[in-house]
């Protein structure tokens, strides 16, 4: 750490950052998701958004997120940032933060942010709060949230703090306990306030190519030696098998532990009903416990949250586990022997029956829907 | 009673691995094929389950009667079968040998029992000699250093895997009733012993059950367990400490009746309520859960007189006579809380009704347990 | 070489969980496990016992009555238990509780040749951070989201997953591991594990023991030393019923077809 930094002097930091992952040189679909969140805070507080991308030879993708919102980006080249190494990336990134010290910097809670962003934290000395579903600088825009996302009284709530100044400090809302409780969380002592946002949690702004061309690439001198690194990456795997795209997904069918009788055709049921409607095949965790799907695959508080237009859940009990990862979805169509299922509690529809029975019908309705069109 | 903090985290071992390892799928296939399966028998052994009463200088470790009445409990409360599974070597199978083998004998038949690679079991009914266990015909006749044993043994539970059986017979024929009779530890593999078919039985499936025939089998002298003649006695001992794990298992059924009745009577609806609301249900709860606790305190009971090393006799036979009878009545219950789905193999309480009915009759009938209960009474009055 | 494992007693979210009208957790009313991902940890440990015969230390800050979860895992096969606590320690959060520990295995002593792993997160947070800043304020290198590891050597060999695959990472001792679900199948109790746990070593450290380590100081401990704060907490709203459809399968899987329909969703 250089000598003059000072994580508590608040008064120095300012504009928003947003760390951009690349993967194979290729940004990710998150990247985009906290440039246009990150568009909104920096909107907020009056200030820049610059994203901050690290990689081998990766000029030509950091224009695109000027598309969603980004003003400038900094862009740290060098064969040692090629893969993500926690090493590599912790020093650039702080020695980026110590000199240019912005005051909010949102990571993606990727395995590889969830790696990266407590590792900075520590070591700038400063607050992080994790896997945040809603982020807020202005007061009013927070106290609408809360009005539509929570069961609190607001009437004759207190706002204002005597610690700190709630209408420029990051309010960082997120899960805890499984989703039985959210949790709004500040940092008011130390700058930047880091958060890492779910993926797929926030939304993407419409494309600009005027700002897209407009983007400021900046790329500062930094220092990265061999000698840094104490981990060594010896490859990097892709999956051969196509992972479930569950993030992002227009329509969702999910199975759960209602397949037990008849996984294979469970499943089958649901690949068919999922390509019937165009979307993709999910499952909640008993299913993946069993291992008759594999984790990519698994929806909520330990898998994805995921929010389509329409989620159809077949056999699944609805755990607050599993709720956590699928309320926010536009319409939930729930399928349950168990007329007592707490699915049903969020359901916009609901058919207590068996899948095995409702889902071809389903499937052979919609068919016959599409077809009268 | 009140667990200390050891005994309660034996009991939760067992608690988590019977509801992990005890599979719906493994259920099933116990109770559908009626086959043993080895893979649960070593996972139970690994971590130390078929050792748990023998003990450390034999290769278990040497846990009390409270311990072993806990496990019993606790795995028959999800299955009742896969506790025999860890019953016998702990009961029936390796106390004869604790309470009367030498110390050779116990060297050599009891470490591979704890580690789970043999199985011994105990063989005393006779097609003629079920609760008057003094009738036994099987004979043992000395021939220089070796015995000649011939006769047959009826409802051996665990023959057909068992690498040695615990077999008493008649080596003086000049003796009245059980009198005479001698325990033995027989080698399976040995000339002239037969197995007979499995039993097709009523519950309790996946441990198997058949007859063991001895036919002019030749024993070598150092299988006699105990002084000659002098075997019954040891008989009635083991089966003092047998009744304590089979009461033990009959908490755990009644338990896991109570379990089903009680998710079941909470999900079901009928006139728009759950049939919990009803008193007809709700009173049936309250007998069951009553009657267990009972059922219970008398077992935990009867496991701390004997890790006292006092008279426990008596309160191992009202232990075993009221578990018994109150996993009956709990299993009765159960079914007539589910109705028609009671009857059904889709649900549990189909299996534990079979299952619990064994209960008031192996390791001495719930009538053989008044016998012993009076008899102790009176001779003390 | 010994290795260390950091483990964490939470409130089991699995079953019923009580919140106070406040909107804060009612821990008291809730049983209590060891963290699942922890369970893992402690798994990988000891499977590099099973092989080398090394000490196996379970660290925990927490009140006294996380004694219960130490000998539990004892009776798994840790050779002993560090427990960290103390009023002083109350409030902290990831970062201040991070620092704490690092500074109690600091204490015991970190040996070029050992070992830390942790759990990926704790289920009563999902915080995932306290073993990454762990490894920071030791100065040691991380390798998170462990879905295999073999040593040889002072060598490991780390298989860390990605959401879309997997790298496959180099790193030496003394460094941090954080293990997940698919590491390994965590083994129970044992009998006699639990015979000998009550006899194994139990350390607690309280402030006092670690107050003059460099890493610990008022201002970097406890509710004063943690960079963030609670402002709100509050309980999701239940969404309102939907619509239950009655009728055969068939009736029902029609009426579900036209909704999709006049909402032109298909």
């Amino acid at each position: 750490m250089t000598k003059d930094f000072n994580s508590a002097d608040i008064a120095a930091f300012k504009n928003v950052w947003v760390f951009c992952e690349q993967r194979g040189g290729e940004l990710m679909p998150t990247d985009f998701e906290l440039i246009s969140e990150g568009r909104k805070l920096a909107d907020e507080l009056g200030v820049e958004l610059c994203g901050i991308l690290l990689g081998d030879g990766v000029d030509g993708i950091a224009k695109e997120l000027g598309g969603y919102g980004a003003d400038k980006v900094y862009v740290f080249n060098s064969p040692l940032l090629k893969n993500y190494t926690t090493d590599a990336y912790t020093k650039v990134i702080c020695d980026a933060v110590e000199e240019f010290k912005p005051e909010v910097f949102l990571i993606g809670a990727s395995n590889i942010g969830r790696d990266l962003a407590p590792r900075c934290a520590a070591r700038l000395h400063t607050g992080l709060c994790v896997d945040c579903t809603h982020l807020d600088v202005a007061l009013d825009g927070y106290i609408e949230f809360l009005k539509n996302s929570s069961s609190m009284d607001l009437e004759g709530m207190k706002w204002d703090s005597p610690l700190f100044d709630v209408h420029r400090n990051l309010k960082m809302t997120r899960p805890a306990f499984g989703g039985h409780l959210m949790a709004t969380i500040v940092c008011p002592r130390f700058r930047p306030a880091m958060a890492t946002v779910r993926p797929g949690v926030m939304q993407k702004r419409p494309f600009d190519q005027a700002k897209a061309d407009a983007v400021q690439i900046i790329k500062p001198s930094f220092e990265l030696a061999e000698t840094d690194l104490k981990t060594k990456v010896t490859e990097v795997v892709k999956s051969a098998k196509k992972m479930a795209d569950l993030i992002g997904a227009e329509y969702i069918v999910a199975v759960g532990g209602g397949i037990a009788s008849n996984v294979d055709k469970g499943i089958a049921l649901a690949e068919e009903l999922a390509a019937e409607l165009g979307g993709v095949v999910g499952a909640s965790r008993p299913v993946i416990d069993a291992g008759w799907m594999s984790a990519d695959h698994q929806i909520g508080q330990t898998g994805k949250t995921v929010r389509p237009k329409v989620y159809i859940a077949l056999g699944i009990s609805g755990a607050i586990q599993h709720k956590a990862g699928m309320q926010d979805s536009e319409l939930i169509i729930a399928v349950n022997k168990n007329e007592a299922a707490p699915i049903f509690e969020i359901a916009d529809y609901g058919i207590c029956g068996d899948l095995f029975e409702v889902a071809p019908q389903l499937i052979a309705e919609i068919k016959a829907a599409k077809a009268a069109k | 009673m009140i667990l200390d903090a050891k005994h309660a985290m034996l009991q939760k071992l067992f608690r988590e691995f019977a509801q992990t390892e005890f599979t719906k799928e493994l259920q099933d296939r116990l109770d559908q094929t009626g086959e043993f399966d080895w893979d649960i028998h070593k996972k139970m052994a690994k971590y130390g389950f078929m050792g748990l009463r023998i003990p450390k200088e034999y290769g278990g470790s040497g846990m009390d009667y409270l311990a072993y009445a806990l496990m019993i409990e606790e795995l028959a409360r999800v299955d009742a079968v896969l506790s025999i599974y860890a019953n016998t070597s702990n009961s029936l199978g390796g106390g004869p040998l604790l309470l009367a083998g030498s110390e050779e004998q116990k060297k050599k038949y009891l470490p591979p029992v704890a580690s789970g690679e043999k199985i011994v079991v105990f063989c005393l009914t006779e097609p003629g000699a079920g609760s008057d266990a003094g009738g036994t015909t099987t004979t043992a006749v000395q021939d220089g250093d070796d015995f000649i044993l011939n006769g047959r043994k009826t409802f051996v539970s665990g023959a057909p895997m068992a690498d040695w059986a615990i077999i008493f017979a008649k080596t003086d024929p000049t003796a009245r009733g059980s009198r005479g009779i001698s325990m033995f530890i027989l080698d399976m593999k040995l000339p002239g012993v037969t197995l007979g078919a499995p039993e097709k039985k009523m519950g309790i499936n996946g441990y198997p059950t058949c007859d063991i025939v001895m036919e002019n089998v030749r024993v070598p002298g150092d299988c006699l367990v105990g002084q000659l003649n002098k075997g019954f006695s040891i008989a009635m001992r083991t089966l003092d400490g047998g009744r304590l794990g089979m009461a033990a298992q009959a908490v755990g059924i009644a338990q896991s009746c109570l379990d089903e009745a009680v998710k079941y009577a909470k999900e079901r609806k009928q006139f728009g309520r759950p049939i919990s609301d009803f008193q007809g249900v709700s009173f049936m709860l309250a007998d069951m859960e009553a009657e267990i606790q009972a059922a219970r305190q008398l077992v935990y009971h009867a496991a701390e007189l004997k890790d006292h090393n006092m008279d426990a006799t008596r309160a191992c036979s009202a232990a075993k006579l009221i578990a018994a009878e109150t996993a009956n009545r709990c299993a009765y219950k159960a079914v007539q809380i589910h109705g028609g789905y009671g009857y059904i193999k889709e649900y549990k309480v189909e299996r534990l009704y079979r299952d619990a009915r064994i209960c008031s009759i192996y390791e001495g009938t719930s009538q053989i347990q008044q016998v012993v209960i009076a008899a102790d009474l009176l001779k003390n009055a | 070489m010994k290795i260390f494992v950091t483990v964490k007693q939470v409130p089991d979210t699995s079953g019923k969980v009580a919140v106070k009208p406040d909107g804060t957790l009612d821990r008291a009313s809730m049983a209590t496990i060891t963290n699942p991902d922890d369970m893992n940890a402690v798994e990988a440990a000891l499977k590099i016992k099973d092989e080398t015969g090394c000490r196996v230390i379970a660290v925990s800050m927490g009140p006294m009555t996380a004694e219960s979860m130490l000998r539990e895992l004892m009776a798994m096969g840790v050779d002993e238990g560090l427990l960290i606590s103390g009023r002083e320690f109350g409030g902290s959060d990831t970062y201040a509780t991070s620092q704490i520990i690092a500074a109690g295995i600091d204490h015991y002593g970190l040996e070029p040749d050992d070992i830390i792993f942790s759990g990926r997160q704790a289920i009563d947070g999902d915080t995932a951070q306290v073993g990454p800043q762990i490894a920071e304020k030791l100065h040691i290198p991380q390798v998170s989201y462990a879905g295999e590891v073999t040593k040889a050597g002072n060598k490991l060999t780390v298989k860390r997953m990605l959401e879309d695959g997997y790298m496959t990472v180099e790193v030496e001792t003394p460094c941090l591991i954080t293990c997940i679900k698919e590491l390994n199948e965590p083994r129970y109790m044992s009998v006699s594990g639990i015979d000998g746990c009550f006899d194994k070593p139990l350390i607690i450290y309280d402030y006092n023991e670690l107050k003059d380590h460099p890493l610990i100081d008022p201002t970097t401990i406890g509710l004063k030393g943690s960079p963030t704060n609670i402002y709100k907490s509050f309980t999701p709203p239940q969404k309102g019923a939907g619509r239950m459809l009655t009728g055969s399968a068939k009736e029902t899987a029609k009426e579900l077809a036209s909704v999709l329909s006049e909402k032109h969703l298909i």
